[in-house]
């Protein structure tokens, strides 16, 4: 059974879910703090009579009702990033301090690795890995644009990664936002159902495991990892926190957030999952009109 | 030897250069002050690296030296040559602390530069690359790096950043 359809036994209002599936999915911004305050964005925004709306949970964040944000001054200048709600979810649950060191093991094309950047005022540092380097070279052009100077890119998969060009320190934190079936950008990417399949999502999940994996191990006792997907298949969500849970020492912690969700399914199609896959959190489209997003927030063991 | 490969650190001073035609971090920081009037200080926190002949990076951290990664911090300025030239990035990053050389264009100027389009424009300093300002939300901001010789600006905007803008 394909999606949206599978997901029918796990979503609330099911019909609601399908048909927020069907609709586009407006222009999201967000303001760089590297190089300009809300202020600063709002009034060249403003300026450049392009229309904004805020974002109730996140104020640095607007939707762009009428345009895409490409071709106007505060774009050009690097104050604005084009980035999707749910997009800004991770790196703000995952809260690095400044001069903290923070690994992006899946950062291309830099979204999230620019707004770790920014996090942490532009200090400490931002290791950002990505396998792909057609990927790459997007990511280095979103990190210059948004002139975040304590960001480094190595090319490797995150599954190998290596702290040896740092010398060998571990990390405070981890953001581990894996590639994955892509469900959730259904609004974004009407393909994405049509790219799907069943042999594809149980592969994905060996990869997402191994990733996770890495990023606890290369994580200070006592340090965050965050784990994120935009897709809704259990496969690659409660199943790959429920590996890690069994094969590392970490566990799940509660986290908050400004956007309604539901909590991690314990029980998928047979498979029974560790009861604290509950923090995780499911947002799906119909409840803040987003894209689809998993989010779960894990402790290194002390 | 230089390995094109690697990032190397910038050595501190005169005294310290091992390799005859790699900048000194001393010779970066005075070009940017007597050129720009950028004070030394607004880069006390930032390292500069070398990959390549003369690509210069800045980066604010202090990885082991050389490190073979792909990119560090933000590329910054192109030495070995007679002028030395600062990227775009950098000229938006830290132009805001520039006094002199600072060209300041009205809007449809501005534009004009995005674009990558040359034109004829008075200048009473020195020829050779200037900060291009113009105002954005109230204050005067860095666009870019331009190029003023023989009464034209030319726009060193980067063919991938060129932009018509929407207003």
């Amino acid at each position: 059974m394909e999606p949206p359809e599978r997901y029918r036994p796990i979503v609330d209002d099911f019909e609601a879910f399908r048909a927020a599936c069907e609709r586009p999915l407006p222009s999201a911004i967000r303001v760089n703090t590297i190089k300009a305050t809300v202020e600063d964005v709002r009034t060249a925004l403003d300026e450049a009579g392009v229309a904004y709306e805020p974002v109730d949970w996140h104020d640095e964040l607007f939707v762009l009702p009428d345009s895409s944000p490409g071709a106007n001054w505060p774009y050009f200048h690097g104050w604005i990033h084009g980035q999707e709600e749910v997009s800004a979810v991770p790196a703000s649950v995952l809260a690095p301090e400044p001069g903290e060191r923070v690994w992006d093991a899946c950062a291309a094309p830099g979204s999230k690795a620019t707004q770790l950047a920014a996090l942490l005022d532009d200090r400490g540092e931002v290791v950002a890995t990505d396998t792909n380097l057609g990927r790459i070279s997007a990511l280095r052009t979103n990190t210059e644009r948004l002139g975040a100077t304590n960001i480094a890119v190595t090319h490797e998969d995150a599954r190998n990664h290596t702290l040896k060009p740092f010398g060998g320190a571990e990390y405070d934190r981890a953001l581990v936002d894996v590639p994955c079936s892509c469900e959730g950008t259904i609004r974004k990417n009407p393909d994405a159902f049509e790219e799907w399949s069943m042999s594809h999502v149980r592969g994905i999940s060996g990869v997402q495991k191994d990733i996770l994996e890495r990023a606890v191990q290369a994580t200070k006792a006592g340090g965050t990892v965050v784990y994120s997907t935009c897709t809704f298949a259990p496969e690659e969500n409660e199943a790959v926190l429920d590996h890690v849970l069994a094969e590392e020492d970490c566990e799940l912690v509660a986290f908050e957030l400004g956007l309604d969700h539901r909590e991690g399914v314990t029980e998928w199609q047979g498979s029974e999952f560790d009861p604290s896959v509950r923090k995780a959190k499911r947002i799906y489209p119909h409840f803040n009109d987003t894209g689809g997003f998993f989010c779960a927030k894990l402790e290194v063991g002390a | 030897m230089n390995d094109s490969t690697k990032f190397t650190r910038l050595p501190a001073t005169e005294a310290e250069r091992d390799e005859a035609e790699r900048a000194t971090r001393e010779e970066v920081l005075a070009f940017w002050d007597e050129r720009f009037g950028v004070p030394p200080e607004t880069f006390a926190d930032h390292t500069f690296w070398e990959r390549g002949k003369g690509k210069l990076w800045c980066y604010r951290g202090e990885p082991p030296s050389p490190v073979d990664i792909e990119a560090l911090g933000m590329t910054f300025l192109r030495t070995r040559q007679e002028h030395w030239k600062p990227t775009l990035e950098a000229v938006q990053r830290f132009g805001q602390h520039a006094s002199e050389c600072v060209i300041h264009l009205s809007e449809s100027e501005a534009e004009t530069f995005v674009a990558g389009d040359d034109q004829e424009l008075d200048w009473d300093g020195d020829w050779g690359y200037l900060v291009v300002t113009h105002d954005l939300a109230g204050r005067r901001e860095p666009v870019g790096v331009g190029l003023y010789v023989y009464g034209e600006l030319r726009s060193q905007v980067p063919k991938g950043r060129r932009r018509e803008l929407d207003g």
